[in-house]
Protein backbone atom coordinates (compact mmCIF):
# COMPACT_ATOMS: atom_id res chain seq x y z
CA UNK A 1 0.00 0.00 0.00
CA UNK A 2 3.11 2.03 -0.51
CA UNK A 3 1.32 3.88 -3.03
CA UNK A 4 -0.68 5.32 -1.12
CA UNK A 5 2.47 7.29 1.03
CA UNK A 6 2.69 10.64 0.88
CA UNK A 7 5.93 10.29 -0.99
CA UNK A 8 4.16 8.87 -3.70
CA UNK A 9 1.43 11.54 -4.46
CA UNK A 10 4.50 14.61 -4.35
CA UNK A 11 3.06 16.23 -7.70
CA UNK A 12 5.68 16.33 -10.53
CA UNK A 13 6.99 19.74 -12.24
CA UNK A 14 4.12 20.95 -14.21
CA UNK A 15 1.36 19.24 -12.11
CA UNK A 16 -1.74 21.95 -12.59
CA UNK A 17 -2.69 22.63 -9.20
CA UNK A 18 -6.27 22.76 -10.46
CA UNK A 19 -6.89 19.49 -10.61
CA UNK A 20 -6.78 19.38 -6.93
CA UNK A 21 -10.14 21.38 -5.97
CA UNK A 22 -12.08 18.68 -8.06
CA UNK A 23 -10.13 15.73 -6.58
CA UNK A 24 -11.35 17.14 -3.13
CA UNK A 25 -15.01 18.12 -4.47
CA UNK A 26 -14.89 14.22 -5.29
CA UNK A 27 -14.75 13.87 -1.39
CA UNK A 28 -16.74 15.86 0.02
CA UNK A 29 -19.73 15.64 -3.16
CA UNK A 30 -19.95 12.02 -1.73
CA UNK A 31 -19.68 12.35 2.32
CA UNK A 32 -22.03 15.09 1.49
CA UNK A 33 -24.96 12.40 1.64
CA UNK A 34 -24.95 12.61 5.20
CA UNK A 35 -27.34 15.58 5.00
CA UNK A 36 -29.70 13.91 2.70
CA UNK A 37 -30.60 11.02 5.21
CA UNK A 38 -34.27 12.20 5.53
CA UNK A 39 -35.08 10.89 2.42
CA UNK A 40 -35.40 7.00 3.56
CA UNK A 41 -35.98 8.15 7.18
CA UNK A 42 -39.65 6.91 7.10
CA UNK A 43 -39.46 4.11 4.94
CA UNK A 44 -36.72 2.65 7.82
CA UNK A 45 -39.25 4.00 10.73
CA UNK A 46 -41.85 1.40 8.99
CA UNK A 47 -39.04 -1.63 8.13
CA UNK A 48 -37.47 -2.24 11.14
CA UNK A 49 -41.29 -0.91 13.51
CA UNK A 50 -38.96 1.89 14.97
CA UNK A 51 -39.58 5.15 16.70
CA UNK A 52 -38.50 8.34 14.22
CA UNK A 53 -36.33 9.19 17.47
CA UNK A 54 -34.67 5.30 17.11
CA UNK A 55 -33.79 5.84 13.63
CA UNK A 56 -32.92 9.31 13.84
CA UNK A 57 -29.99 7.89 16.22
CA UNK A 58 -28.55 6.11 13.23
CA UNK A 59 -27.70 10.39 11.89
CA UNK A 60 -26.42 11.32 15.46
CA UNK A 61 -23.77 8.18 16.16
CA UNK A 62 -22.69 9.77 12.46
CA UNK A 63 -21.92 13.32 13.28
CA UNK A 64 -20.71 12.45 16.57
CA UNK A 65 -18.32 9.98 15.19
CA UNK A 66 -17.18 12.97 12.58
CA UNK A 67 -16.11 15.06 15.18
CA UNK A 68 -14.43 12.66 17.09
CA UNK A 69 -12.69 10.95 14.43
CA UNK A 70 -11.39 14.22 12.84
CA UNK A 71 -10.58 15.34 16.34
CA UNK A 72 -8.50 12.27 16.70
CA UNK A 73 -7.46 11.36 13.25
CA UNK A 74 -6.33 14.87 12.39
CA UNK A 75 -2.77 14.84 12.85
CA UNK A 76 -2.43 11.00 11.38
CA UNK A 77 -4.13 13.03 8.27
CA UNK A 78 -1.58 15.44 8.24
CA UNK A 79 1.06 13.20 8.83
CA UNK A 80 0.36 10.30 5.68
CA UNK A 81 -1.02 12.87 3.41
CA UNK A 82 -4.53 13.35 1.77
CA UNK A 83 -4.00 10.08 -0.76
CA UNK A 84 -3.99 7.86 2.43
CA UNK A 85 -6.77 9.51 4.13
CA UNK A 86 -9.39 9.93 1.06
CA UNK A 87 -8.65 6.36 0.66
CA UNK A 88 -9.22 5.54 3.78
CA UNK A 89 -12.19 7.68 4.43
CA UNK A 90 -13.80 5.82 1.31
CA UNK A 91 -13.18 2.38 2.78
CA UNK A 92 -14.73 3.51 5.97
CA UNK A 93 -17.52 5.50 4.12
CA UNK A 94 -18.25 2.80 1.68
CA UNK A 95 -18.04 0.23 4.10
CA UNK A 96 -20.38 1.64 6.18
CA UNK A 97 -23.37 1.77 3.88
CA UNK A 98 -22.36 -2.17 3.01
CA UNK A 99 -22.72 -3.05 6.88
CA UNK A 100 -25.94 -1.15 7.12
CA UNK A 101 -27.28 -2.44 4.03
CA UNK A 102 -26.67 -5.81 5.88
CA UNK A 103 -28.33 -4.53 8.84
CA UNK A 104 -31.39 -3.17 6.85
CA UNK A 105 -32.03 -6.84 5.24
CA UNK A 106 -31.81 -8.77 7.99
CA UNK A 107 -33.77 -6.29 9.97
CA UNK A 108 -30.85 -5.72 12.66
CA UNK A 109 -30.69 -1.99 13.73
CA UNK A 110 -27.76 -2.10 15.66
CA UNK A 111 -26.16 -2.94 12.28
CA UNK A 112 -27.32 0.02 10.78
CA UNK A 113 -25.59 2.07 13.64
CA UNK A 114 -22.40 -0.05 13.44
CA UNK A 115 -21.95 0.68 9.79
CA UNK A 116 -23.68 4.28 8.93
CA UNK A 117 -23.03 5.69 11.79
CA UNK A 118 -20.02 4.33 13.50
CA UNK A 119 -17.83 2.79 10.35
CA UNK A 120 -19.40 5.55 8.07
CA UNK A 121 -18.89 8.68 10.91
CA UNK A 122 -15.08 7.90 11.24
CA UNK A 123 -14.89 8.25 7.33
CA UNK A 124 -17.64 10.94 6.96
CA UNK A 125 -14.39 13.19 9.45
CA UNK A 126 -11.37 11.46 7.77
CA UNK A 127 -12.88 12.74 4.14
CA UNK A 128 -14.07 15.86 5.75
CA UNK A 129 -10.45 17.16 6.83
CA UNK A 130 -8.60 14.63 4.22
CA UNK A 131 -8.12 17.87 1.26
CA UNK A 132 -8.03 21.19 3.30
CA UNK A 133 -4.30 21.11 4.25
CA UNK A 134 -3.16 19.58 0.54
CA UNK A 135 -5.61 23.01 -0.48
CA UNK A 136 -4.42 25.37 1.37
CA UNK A 137 -0.93 24.42 0.47
CA UNK A 138 -1.80 24.72 -3.42
CA UNK A 139 -3.45 27.85 -3.00
CA UNK A 140 -1.49 30.26 -0.55
CA UNK A 141 -2.36 32.91 -2.23
CA UNK A 142 -6.36 32.10 -2.64
CA UNK A 143 -6.65 29.32 1.12
CA UNK A 144 -10.65 30.53 1.81
CA UNK A 145 -11.39 30.07 -2.15
CA UNK A 146 -9.23 26.66 -2.13
CA UNK A 147 -10.97 25.76 1.00
CA UNK A 148 -14.29 26.95 0.15
CA UNK A 149 -14.81 24.85 -3.15
CA UNK A 150 -14.17 21.90 -1.19
CA UNK A 151 -15.73 22.55 1.34
CA UNK A 152 -19.02 23.42 -0.63
CA UNK A 153 -19.14 20.08 -1.86
CA UNK A 154 -20.30 18.57 1.63
CA UNK A 155 -23.39 21.20 0.94
CA UNK A 156 -24.03 20.19 -2.60
CA UNK A 157 -23.32 16.06 -1.53
CA UNK A 158 -27.23 16.59 -0.23
CA UNK A 159 -28.30 18.29 -3.40
CA UNK A 160 -27.25 15.69 -5.42
CA UNK A 161 -28.10 12.54 -3.14
CA UNK A 162 -31.78 13.67 -1.96
CA UNK A 163 -32.97 13.21 -6.23
CA UNK A 164 -30.72 10.45 -6.82
CA UNK A 165 -31.47 8.50 -3.95
CA UNK A 166 -35.78 8.74 -4.44
CA UNK A 167 -35.17 7.72 -8.16
CA UNK A 168 -33.71 4.86 -6.74
CA UNK A 169 -35.84 3.92 -4.20
CA UNK A 170 -38.79 4.51 -7.10
CA UNK A 171 -36.83 2.16 -9.43
CA UNK A 172 -36.09 -0.23 -6.37
CA UNK A 173 -39.49 -0.99 -5.23
CA UNK A 174 -42.40 -2.29 -7.69
CA UNK A 175 -44.72 -0.55 -5.31
CA UNK A 176 -43.79 3.42 -5.98
CA UNK A 177 -46.59 3.76 -7.90
CA UNK A 178 -49.23 3.23 -5.09
CA UNK A 179 -50.72 6.07 -3.01
CA UNK A 180 -48.95 7.05 -0.03
CA UNK A 181 -46.50 4.81 -1.15
CA UNK A 182 -43.62 4.59 1.60
CA UNK A 183 -40.43 2.88 0.19
CA UNK A 184 -39.93 -0.69 1.23
CA UNK A 185 -36.92 -1.81 3.63
CA UNK A 186 -35.34 -4.18 0.67
CA UNK A 187 -35.71 -0.77 -1.70
CA UNK A 188 -33.02 1.31 1.26
CA UNK A 189 -30.85 -1.60 1.34
CA UNK A 190 -30.26 -1.94 -2.27
CA UNK A 191 -29.88 2.44 -2.33
CA UNK A 192 -26.94 1.19 0.15
CA UNK A 193 -25.43 -1.06 -1.72
CA UNK A 194 -25.79 1.50 -4.60
CA UNK A 195 -24.30 4.17 -2.42
CA UNK A 196 -21.70 2.45 -1.52
CA UNK A 197 -20.86 1.39 -5.14
CA UNK A 198 -20.85 4.49 -6.48
CA UNK A 199 -19.23 6.35 -3.75
CA UNK A 200 -16.07 4.03 -3.32
CA UNK A 201 -15.64 4.80 -6.76
CA UNK A 202 -16.15 8.56 -7.11
CA UNK A 203 -13.70 8.70 -3.39
CA UNK A 204 -11.11 6.83 -5.44
CA UNK A 205 -10.99 8.81 -8.04
CA UNK A 206 -10.33 11.57 -5.44
CA UNK A 207 -7.54 9.68 -3.50
CA UNK A 208 -6.05 8.96 -7.01
CA UNK A 209 -6.16 12.34 -8.46
CA UNK A 210 -5.07 14.76 -5.60
CA UNK A 211 -1.32 15.02 -5.21
CA UNK A 212 0.63 17.14 -2.25
CA UNK A 213 3.32 20.08 -3.42
CA UNK A 214 6.72 19.62 -2.96
CA UNK A 215 8.57 21.24 -0.60
CA UNK A 216 9.42 24.99 -1.30
CA UNK A 217 6.71 24.85 -4.12
CA UNK A 218 5.23 28.52 -4.52
CA UNK A 219 2.66 29.53 -7.33
CA UNK A 220 4.36 31.66 -9.88
CA UNK A 221 4.18 35.41 -8.85
CA UNK A 222 3.27 34.62 -5.56
CA UNK A 223 4.97 36.56 -3.01
CA UNK A 224 4.70 35.10 0.72
CA UNK A 225 5.97 38.65 1.99
CA UNK A 226 2.40 40.09 1.05
CA UNK A 227 0.54 37.40 3.08
CA UNK A 228 2.59 38.78 5.64
CA UNK A 229 1.68 41.90 5.56
CA UNK A 230 -1.68 41.04 7.01
CA UNK A 231 -1.53 41.33 10.90
CA UNK A 232 -3.02 38.36 12.00
CA UNK A 233 -1.07 36.02 9.45
CA UNK A 234 1.70 34.31 10.36
CA UNK A 235 4.70 32.75 8.39
CA UNK A 236 5.33 30.85 11.65
CA UNK A 237 3.91 27.64 12.48
CA UNK A 238 2.10 25.77 15.59
CA UNK A 239 1.53 22.03 16.04
CA UNK A 240 -1.75 21.02 17.14
CA UNK A 241 -0.80 19.66 20.39
CA UNK A 242 0.13 23.22 21.19
CA UNK A 243 -2.58 24.63 19.24
CA UNK A 244 -5.36 24.12 21.71
CA UNK A 245 -3.21 25.67 24.47
CA UNK A 246 -3.47 28.78 22.88
CA UNK A 247 -6.66 31.39 23.57
CA UNK A 248 -7.06 32.08 19.58
CA UNK A 249 -7.73 28.48 19.42
CA UNK A 250 -10.71 28.43 21.45
CA UNK A 251 -12.06 31.65 20.27
CA UNK A 252 -12.19 30.21 17.01
CA UNK A 253 -13.87 27.61 18.54
CA UNK A 254 -16.62 29.32 20.28
CA UNK A 255 -17.06 31.90 17.20
CA UNK A 256 -17.84 28.46 15.23
CA UNK A 257 -20.09 27.08 17.52
CA UNK A 258 -21.90 29.98 18.24
CA UNK A 259 -22.00 30.58 14.54
CA UNK A 260 -23.02 26.61 13.85
CA UNK A 261 -25.60 26.83 16.67
CA UNK A 262 -27.41 29.48 15.19
CA UNK A 263 -27.26 28.59 11.81
CA UNK A 264 -28.70 24.71 12.28
CA UNK A 265 -31.52 26.48 14.67
CA UNK A 266 -32.96 27.25 11.18
CA UNK A 267 -32.42 24.65 9.16
CA UNK A 268 -33.51 22.09 12.06
CA UNK A 269 -36.67 23.96 12.26
CA UNK A 270 -37.09 24.99 8.60
CA UNK A 271 -40.40 23.67 7.07
CA UNK A 272 -42.60 24.58 10.14
CA UNK A 273 -40.96 27.75 11.00
CA UNK A 274 -41.98 29.02 7.37
CA UNK A 275 -45.22 27.69 7.92
CA UNK A 276 -46.00 28.92 11.55
CA UNK A 277 -44.43 32.40 10.83
CA UNK A 278 -47.69 32.69 8.63
CA UNK A 279 -50.03 30.78 10.45
CA UNK A 280 -53.55 33.15 10.34
CA UNK A 281 -55.79 33.42 13.01
CA UNK A 282 -58.04 30.60 11.83
CA UNK A 283 -54.82 28.61 12.30
CA UNK A 284 -54.09 27.68 9.26
CA UNK A 285 -51.05 29.48 7.46
CA UNK A 286 -50.63 31.57 4.25
CA UNK A 287 -47.50 28.69 3.62
CA UNK A 288 -48.91 25.36 1.89
CA UNK A 289 -46.27 22.08 3.01
CA UNK A 290 -45.00 22.46 -1.25
CA UNK A 291 -43.86 25.69 -0.44
CA UNK A 292 -42.59 24.78 2.77
CA UNK A 293 -40.41 22.21 0.96
CA UNK A 294 -39.32 24.62 -1.78
CA UNK A 295 -38.22 26.99 1.08
CA UNK A 296 -35.78 24.25 2.66
CA UNK A 297 -34.46 23.44 -0.80
CA UNK A 298 -33.24 27.07 -1.47
CA UNK A 299 -31.62 27.35 2.31
CA UNK A 300 -29.66 24.06 0.59
CA UNK A 301 -28.57 26.42 -2.23
CA UNK A 302 -27.63 29.27 0.42
CA UNK A 303 -25.91 26.87 2.67
CA UNK A 304 -23.56 25.57 -0.76
CA UNK A 305 -23.25 29.54 -2.34
CA UNK A 306 -22.03 30.78 1.46
CA UNK A 307 -19.63 28.42 1.47
CA UNK A 308 -17.73 29.44 -1.94
CA UNK A 309 -18.69 32.88 -2.07
CA UNK A 310 -18.17 33.91 1.27
CA UNK A 311 -15.00 32.30 1.88
CA UNK A 312 -13.41 33.04 -1.38
CA UNK A 313 -14.23 36.62 -0.14
CA UNK A 314 -12.86 36.45 3.13
CA UNK A 315 -9.31 36.11 1.03
CA UNK A 316 -9.79 40.25 -0.04
CA UNK A 317 -11.67 41.10 3.50
CA UNK A 318 -9.55 39.11 5.70
CA UNK A 319 -10.85 35.98 7.72
CA UNK A 320 -11.96 37.80 11.17
CA UNK A 321 -13.10 40.81 9.88
CA UNK A 322 -15.69 38.26 7.26
CA UNK A 323 -16.28 36.55 10.56
CA UNK A 324 -17.37 39.78 11.88
CA UNK A 325 -19.98 40.14 9.09
CA UNK A 326 -21.32 36.64 9.98
CA UNK A 327 -21.57 36.91 13.45
CA UNK A 328 -22.52 40.67 13.69
CA UNK A 329 -24.39 41.51 10.83
CA UNK A 330 -26.00 37.59 11.42
CA UNK A 331 -27.24 38.78 14.92
CA UNK A 332 -29.17 42.00 13.63
CA UNK A 333 -30.52 39.96 10.73
CA UNK A 334 -31.94 37.42 13.26
CA UNK A 335 -33.32 40.13 15.28
CA UNK A 336 -34.99 41.38 12.39
CA UNK A 337 -36.70 37.91 11.64
CA UNK A 338 -37.09 37.85 14.77
CA UNK A 339 -39.43 40.90 15.09
CA UNK A 340 -40.53 41.87 11.72
CA UNK A 341 -40.26 38.55 9.94
CA UNK A 342 -43.50 37.55 9.48
CA UNK A 343 -44.64 40.75 7.81
CA UNK A 344 -43.56 39.50 4.27
CA UNK A 345 -43.08 36.11 3.04
CA UNK A 346 -40.20 37.45 0.67
CA UNK A 347 -38.46 39.29 3.22
CA UNK A 348 -38.14 36.19 5.91
CA UNK A 349 -37.34 34.12 2.48
CA UNK A 350 -34.28 37.16 2.13
CA UNK A 351 -33.18 36.81 5.81
CA UNK A 352 -33.41 33.32 6.43
CA UNK A 353 -31.38 32.86 2.81
CA UNK A 354 -28.45 35.31 4.19
CA UNK A 355 -28.39 33.55 7.52
CA UNK A 356 -27.95 30.51 6.00
CA UNK A 357 -24.90 31.43 3.64
CA UNK A 358 -23.35 32.79 6.77
CA UNK A 359 -23.48 29.46 8.43
CA UNK A 360 -22.37 27.97 5.36
CA UNK A 361 -19.42 30.43 5.14
CA UNK A 362 -18.46 29.86 8.73
CA UNK A 363 -17.79 26.45 8.14
CA UNK A 364 -15.57 26.78 4.64
CA UNK A 365 -13.82 30.03 5.84
CA UNK A 366 -12.43 28.57 9.38
CA UNK A 367 -9.45 26.54 8.00
CA UNK A 368 -8.03 29.37 6.21
CA UNK A 369 -8.42 31.50 9.49
CA UNK A 370 -6.76 28.54 11.02
CA UNK A 371 -3.75 28.41 8.51
CA UNK A 372 -3.86 32.56 9.43
CA UNK A 373 -3.43 31.69 12.93
CA UNK A 374 -1.31 28.67 12.95
CA UNK A 375 0.46 28.27 9.80
CA UNK A 376 0.50 25.11 7.64
CA UNK A 377 2.72 22.83 9.65
CA UNK A 378 -0.73 20.82 11.26
CA UNK A 379 -3.68 22.98 10.04
CA UNK A 380 -5.50 19.54 9.35
CA UNK A 381 -5.31 18.40 12.63
CA UNK A 382 -6.09 22.00 14.21
CA UNK A 383 -8.77 21.76 12.08
CA UNK A 384 -10.28 18.62 13.18
CA UNK A 385 -9.73 19.22 16.90
CA UNK A 386 -11.86 22.78 16.23
CA UNK A 387 -15.04 20.56 14.56
CA UNK A 388 -15.39 19.38 17.66
CA UNK A 389 -17.45 22.58 18.23
CA UNK A 390 -19.95 21.58 15.47
CA UNK A 391 -20.30 18.23 16.95
CA UNK A 392 -21.48 20.36 20.21
CA UNK A 393 -23.48 22.67 18.02
CA UNK A 394 -25.08 19.97 16.85
CA UNK A 395 -26.04 19.04 20.25
CA UNK A 396 -27.12 22.51 21.42
CA UNK A 397 -28.39 23.71 18.51
CA UNK A 398 -31.83 21.49 18.17
CA UNK A 399 -31.69 20.97 21.94
CA UNK A 400 -31.91 25.38 22.27
CA UNK A 401 -34.66 25.71 19.63
CA UNK A 402 -36.91 22.38 20.51
CA UNK A 403 -36.81 23.22 24.36
CA UNK A 404 -37.71 26.91 24.10
CA UNK A 405 -40.81 25.96 21.35
CA UNK A 406 -42.23 22.88 23.26
CA UNK A 407 -42.71 25.46 26.08
CA UNK A 408 -44.29 27.93 23.82
CA UNK A 409 -47.07 25.36 22.46
CA UNK A 410 -47.62 22.53 20.86
CA UNK A 411 -46.86 21.77 17.21
CA UNK A 412 -49.23 23.23 14.73
CA UNK A 413 -50.29 25.82 17.34
CA UNK A 414 -46.97 28.03 17.04
CA UNK A 415 -46.84 31.61 15.26
CA UNK A 416 -44.22 33.88 14.59
CA UNK A 417 -44.36 35.27 18.15
CA UNK A 418 -43.58 31.57 19.79
CA UNK A 419 -40.42 31.51 17.99
CA UNK A 420 -39.10 35.16 19.40
CA UNK A 421 -37.38 33.58 22.91
CA UNK A 422 -35.55 30.96 20.51
CA UNK A 423 -34.49 33.72 17.98
CA UNK A 424 -33.44 36.23 20.57
CA UNK A 425 -31.23 33.59 21.66
CA UNK A 426 -29.48 32.67 19.02
CA UNK A 427 -28.87 36.46 18.75
CA UNK A 428 -27.29 36.59 22.49
CA UNK A 429 -24.89 33.37 21.01
CA UNK A 430 -24.29 35.45 18.10
CA UNK A 431 -23.41 38.71 20.14
CA UNK A 432 -21.14 35.89 22.23
CA UNK A 433 -19.44 35.06 19.19
CA UNK A 434 -18.64 38.13 17.73
CA UNK A 435 -16.73 39.56 21.17
CA UNK A 436 -14.66 36.38 20.82
CA UNK A 437 -14.42 36.79 17.41
CA UNK A 438 -13.02 40.37 18.16
CA UNK A 439 -10.69 39.34 21.12
CA UNK A 440 -8.39 36.89 18.80
CA UNK A 441 -5.09 38.57 18.46
CA UNK A 442 -2.20 37.05 16.84
CA UNK A 443 -0.58 33.77 18.65
CA UNK A 444 2.23 33.76 21.22
CA UNK A 445 5.49 33.04 19.73
CA UNK A 446 6.06 30.94 22.47
CA UNK A 447 3.39 28.97 21.43
CA UNK A 448 5.44 28.58 17.68
CA UNK A 449 7.39 25.75 16.49
CA UNK A 450 11.27 26.12 16.06
CA UNK A 451 12.24 25.15 12.12
CA UNK A 452 14.58 22.48 12.47
CA UNK A 453 11.89 20.46 15.18
CA UNK A 454 8.97 21.28 12.40
CA UNK A 455 10.98 19.49 9.71
CA UNK A 456 11.95 16.24 12.09
CA UNK A 457 8.25 16.28 13.19
CA UNK A 458 6.65 16.53 9.77
CA UNK A 459 8.60 13.76 8.44
CA UNK A 460 8.46 11.12 12.00
CA UNK A 461 5.43 9.82 9.97
CA UNK A 462 6.83 8.54 7.02
CA UNK A 463 9.57 6.41 8.35
CA UNK B 1 -0.92 33.95 -12.19
CA UNK B 2 0.02 30.72 -13.53
CA UNK B 3 -1.78 27.66 -12.14
CA UNK B 4 0.91 24.97 -12.13
CA UNK B 5 3.04 24.18 -9.92
CA UNK B 6 6.80 25.59 -10.18
CA UNK B 7 9.13 23.35 -7.87
CA UNK B 8 11.19 25.16 -5.20
CA UNK B 9 9.87 28.25 -7.00
CA UNK B 10 11.05 27.97 -10.57
CA UNK B 11 9.55 28.54 -13.80
CA UNK B 12 10.35 24.89 -15.56
CA UNK B 13 8.08 23.59 -18.90
CA UNK B 14 4.76 23.30 -18.19
CA UNK B 15 2.54 20.17 -19.02
CA UNK B 16 -1.25 21.71 -19.44
CA UNK B 17 -2.81 18.55 -18.94
CA UNK B 18 -6.13 20.18 -19.67
CA UNK B 19 -7.78 16.76 -20.66
CA UNK B 20 -7.74 15.31 -17.20
CA UNK B 21 -8.48 18.77 -16.12
CA UNK B 22 -11.77 18.74 -17.97
CA UNK B 23 -12.49 15.61 -17.18
CA UNK B 24 -12.19 15.68 -13.35
CA UNK B 25 -14.24 19.24 -13.57
CA UNK B 26 -16.73 17.54 -15.19
CA UNK B 27 -17.28 14.37 -13.45
CA UNK B 28 -17.74 16.84 -10.06
CA UNK B 29 -19.67 19.82 -11.71
CA UNK B 30 -22.28 17.01 -13.62
CA UNK B 31 -23.83 15.96 -10.51
CA UNK B 32 -23.30 19.23 -8.54
CA UNK B 33 -24.91 20.88 -11.62
CA UNK B 34 -28.37 18.10 -11.70
CA UNK B 35 -28.28 18.43 -7.98
CA UNK B 36 -28.41 22.33 -8.04
CA UNK B 37 -31.39 22.03 -10.80
CA UNK B 38 -33.16 19.78 -9.39
CA UNK B 39 -33.15 21.37 -6.06
CA UNK B 40 -34.37 24.58 -8.10
CA UNK B 41 -36.85 23.11 -9.87
CA UNK B 42 -38.29 22.46 -5.92
CA UNK B 43 -37.47 25.57 -5.14
CA UNK B 44 -39.72 27.46 -7.99
CA UNK B 45 -42.76 26.40 -5.48
CA UNK B 46 -42.18 29.12 -3.32
CA UNK B 47 -42.20 31.34 -6.05
CA UNK B 48 -45.05 29.99 -8.23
Amino acid sequence: MGFLDRDHSIAPPGFNRWLVPPAALAVHLCIGQAYATSVYKTALVKHFGASLTEVGVIFSIAIVMLGLSAAVMGTWVDTNGPRKAMFTSAMFWAGGFLIGSVGIFTRQLWLVYLGYGVVGGIGLGIGYISPVSTLIKWFPDRPGLATGMAIMGFGGGALIASPVSQALLKAYDPNSGAQGWVASGDAVGKLFLTLAVVYLAYMLFGAFTVRVPADGWRPAGFDPSKVKAAKLVTTENVSAKNAIKTRQFWLVWVALFCNVTAGIGILEQAAPMIQDFFRQADGKSLVSAGVAAGFVGLLSIGNMSGRFAWSATSDVTGRKRIYMVYLGVGAVLYTVLALAGSSATALYVVLAFVIISFYGGGFATVPAYLRDLFGTFQVGAIHGRLLTAWSAAGVAGPLIVNSILDAQGKPGQLNAVSYQPALLTMVALLVIGFVANLLVKPVDARFHESRPERHESHHGGLK
Amino acid sequence: MSSTANTHGAHEPVNKSTGRLVLAWVLVGIPLAYGVFQTLTQVAALFG
